[in-house]
C-alpha cells in the first residue's frame, strides 16, 4: 500500500482512515456470499445429514413427497438450456456489434443501440408471458405439447442477447484507433481487419461478455418457469419439456415443508456449485490468454 | 467504455436473497406464539397454514379488524401440515387447512368456511365436453395419448399437471386414487392462473384447476371449457350443493374448543358477511 505524502496537514491518518474503511467495505461484500452460502448449507443439512448427497444423483425421480430426490435430470436441463441460448447468442450478439460498429451509418447504428438497450430493460416476466402466449402454441403447432427445451433456448437467447451486443458494443469501441489507422495503412479489407486486428485487441471484453450471459442463462427463473413445461426429465430433444434448477426452486418453495423445502436448498446449492464451477473454468480458459 | 448497463449478472443473487428473506421470516415465526387480552375482542390472532385458504382468510381478517379495530389478525402460509403443526404446538391460534380432515386429526376442532372444486379444463375448440374417470386416469396415466381414443380429434394430447406441493394436485390425486409418480404430465404448473393460460395456449390440452378460477376466466371469455366428471357438470353451484365429486372443504382449524377473539372470529367467518369475500375468492360459500 502506498501512502500519499502529498497531504501535510495530516500525514497519514486520511490514508489510514481510507484505507480501514475500504477493508471494511470489502469484507462485507466478501461476508454476503459466505453468509448466504453458509446459510444454503444449514438449510440443506437436515435433509444432506439424513439421505446423503449421492441420493441427489442416484433416485429415480424427483418426487419429494414420496422421498425421491433426483436432481439429475434438473442439471441436465439448467446445462441444455444455458448451453444452446449461450451458442445462439454469442456469435449473434458479436456479430451485431461489428455490424454496429464497422459496416451500419452512424444513425442506423444509433437506434439499433437503443434498440438492443430497451430488450436489455424489459422485465423477464413479460418474455415469459410473450413465450406462453406467442411462442408455445408455435412449437405446438410444429410438434405438440409445446412448452419444451427449444422454447426456454429461444427466450433465454432473446434475453441473453442484450447483454453480449452491448458488452461486446462496448469493448469494439475500445479497440484503440491507431490499430485500426494501422491495419487501413496497410490496405487489409475490413473483415481483415476485424478478424485479424479488432477481435485480438477486443477479446477480453468480448469474453466478459459470454460470462455475463452465461451467468444470466443460468439464472433466469420467470420466464423458463412460464415455457419450459416444467416436467422433471432428460430431455431426449429439443421439443421435450424440461425444468431448470431455478425453475424447480420457484415453482416449490411456496409449497414445500420439511425435507422438501431441504431439498430445494440442495437445489440451490447445486446452481452455486454451477455457477462456481463456471467461474473456475472461465478462470482457467483466460488465464494468461484472455486478459494477460 | 461502459455505455453497457449491467441489469443480468445478478439474477442469481435474487435467487439466494429470496431464501434469505424467506429464512429471517421462518425464524420470525415461532417468536408470534399465542397472546390473550382480558377484553374478548382486542389483541392479536395468529393465523397459519394452507396456501389456498390464506388469501380468503386474510380478506376476511381485514374486514373483521376493521369491524374491532383493537384486533390483529396475522395469516401466514405454509400449507396444510404447517397449518396442523403450528396448531398442535400452539404456534398458531387458528389453522387453515384445504383438504377433509383426516383421522389422526380428530383431536383438532374444525370449522368448515367455504367449498372449493376442482375441475378439468380443455380448450373451447376441443369437442369433448365429458370424460369419464377411468378415461381421465388413462390420459393422466400415459395410457391414452391421443383425443381420438376418447371420441375427438387426431392429436396428441398434452397432459397439463401441478407442481409437487399444491394442495389441487392433492385434491386430484385423492379423487383419481393415483399417485403423483403415475401422472405423466408434458406440462407441469405452478398457480391457477398459469393452467388456465396453458390450456388456453394449447387446442389440445388438459389440465386441472379451482373450478372457481376456470368459471370466472370462462366468463371472461378465456377460451377454456370445464369437463363434467361423473355425469355433474363442473360449477360453483353444483361444488355448493355437493354434488360434484371432486371438490373439498376449506377449513379452519383449533387446539382447544375456541373461545373468547378465536371464537369470535370462526364464527364470523362462517357467517353470510364473509359470502361476498368467499365468491371473491372463486371458492364457494356453504349453502346455509
Amino acid at each position: 500500500m502506498t501512502s500519499s505524502h502529498s497531504n501535510i496537514l495530516c500525514r497519514w491518518q486520511t490514508d489510514d482512515l481510507l484505507c480501514w474503511l475500504l477493508r471494511g467495505l470489502a469484507a462485507i461484500a466478501g461476508l454476503v456470499v459466505v453468509v448466504i452460502v453458509g446459510f444454503l448449507i444449514a438449510e440443506a443439512l437436515p435433509v444432506l445429514s439424513l439421505i446423503g448427497l449421492g441420493r441427489f444423483f442416484t433416485d429415480p425421480s424427483w418426487h419429494p413427497a414420496e422421498g425421491f430426490y433426483n436432481l439429475t435430470p434438473m442439471l441436465w436441463g439448467t446445462l441444455f438450456a444455458m448451453a444452446g441460448s449461450v451458442l445462439i447468442a454469442t456469435p449473434l450478439g458479436i456479430l451485431s456489434a461489428v455490424f454496429c460498429h464497422h459496416y451500419a451509418p452512424p444513425a442506423v447504428a444509433r437506434s439499433y443501440r437503443r434498440l438492443i438497450e430497451l430488450l436489455a430493460g424489459i422485465p423477464s416476466v413479460v418474455y415469459g408471458f410473450w413465450g406462453l402466449v406467442v411462442l408455445v402454441p408455435l412449437i405446438g403447432d410444429i410438434h405438440p405439447p409445446g412448452p419444451s427445451l427449444l422454447a426456454g433456448i429461444l427466450i433465454l437467447t432473446i434475453m441473453i442477447l442484450p447483454t453480449i451486443t452491448l458488452m461486446a458494443d462496448a469493448s469494439l469501441a475500445n479497440v484503440p484507433q491507431h490499430y485500426l489507422r494501422g491495419a487501413a495503412a496497410l490496405g487489409l479489407p475490413r473483415w481483415a481487419t476485424i478478424r485479424g486486428v479488432v477481435f485480438p485487441a477486443a477479446k477480453s471484453g468480448l469474453f466478459t461478455g459470454v460470462i455475463l450471459e452465461t451467468g444470466r442463462a443460468i439464472g433466469e427463473t420467470m420466464a423458463i418457469l412460464m415455457v419450459c413445461g416444467n416436467v422433471v426429465q432428460t430431455p431426449s430433444s429439443l421439443f421435450d419439456p424440461i425444468r431448470t434448477l431455478t425453475a424447480n426452486i420457484a415453482l416449490e418453495m411456496a409449497y414445500a415443508l420439511g425435507d422438501h423445502r431441504a431439498a430445494l436448498f440442495v437445489s440451490g446449492l447445486v446452481l452455486m456449485a454451477m455457477i462456481v464451477g463456471l467461474a473456475i473454468a472461465a478462470e482457467w480458459i483466460s488465464r494468461g490468454r484472455i486478459y494477460g | 467504455m461502459y455505455r453497457y448497463r449491467d441489469s443480468s449478472g445478478l439474477k442469481v443473487g435474487h435467487v439466494f436473497s429470496a431464501f434469505l428473506v424467506l429464512a429471517l421470516f421462518g425464524a420470525h415465526d415461532t417468536a408470534t406464539a399465542q397472546t390473550t387480552a382480558p377484553d374478548p375482542l382486542s389483541g392479536k390472532l395468529v393465523v397459519t397454514g394452507s396456501s389456498t385458504v390464506a388469501p380468503l382468510i386474510a380478506e376476511i381478517g381485514k374486514r373483521f379488524e376493521r369491524l374491532n379495530p383493537k384486533v390483529r389478525v396475522d395469516v401466514q402460509t405454509g400449507g396444510s401440515s404447517r397449518g396442523v403443526t403450528d396448531v398442535r404446538q400452539g404456534l398458531a391460534d387458528i389453522g387453515m387447512i384445504s383438504r377433509a380432515m383426516k383421522d389422526d386429526e380428530k383431536d383438532l376442532h374444525a370449522f368448515t368456511v367455504a367449498r372449493d372444486g376442482v375441475g378439468i379444463i380443455v380448450h373451447k375448440d376441443n369437442p369433448i365436453r365429458t370424460l369419464s374417470d377411468e378415461q381421465v386416469i388413462a390420459i393422466y396415466t400415459g395410457k391414452i395419448t391421443n383425443w381420438k381414443e376418447v371420441g375427438g380429434k387426431e392429436a396428441a394430447i398434452t397432459v397439463v399437471s401441478k407442481a409437487e406441493g399444491r394442495s389441487t394436485l392433492e385434491v386430484f390425486l385423492h379423487y383419481f386414487k393415483l399417485k403423483n409418480t403415475d401422472i405423466k404430465p408434458h406440462v407441469v404448473i405452478g398457480d391457477n392462473e398459469q393452467g388456465v393460460k396453458t390450456v388456453a395456449g394449447n387446442r389440445n390440452a388438459i389440465g386441472y384447476v379451482s373450478i372457481g378460477t376456470a368459471e370466472y376466466d370462462e366468463s371472461q371469455g378465456v377460451p377454456i371449457t370445464l369437463l363434467s366428471t361423473g355425469g355433474v357438470p363442473a360449477s360453483t353451484e353444483s361444488v355448493r350443493n355437493g354434488t360434484f365429486p371432486i371438490s373439498r372443504p376449506l377449513h379452519i382449524v383449533t387446539r382447544t374448543a375456541p373461545a373468547g377473539l378465536a371464537k369470535a372470529f370462526i364464527e364470523y367467518a362462517q357467517s353470510k358477511a364473509a359470502h361476498d369475500l368467499i365468491t371473491q375468492q372463486y371458492f364457494v360459500p356453504l349453502a346455509n
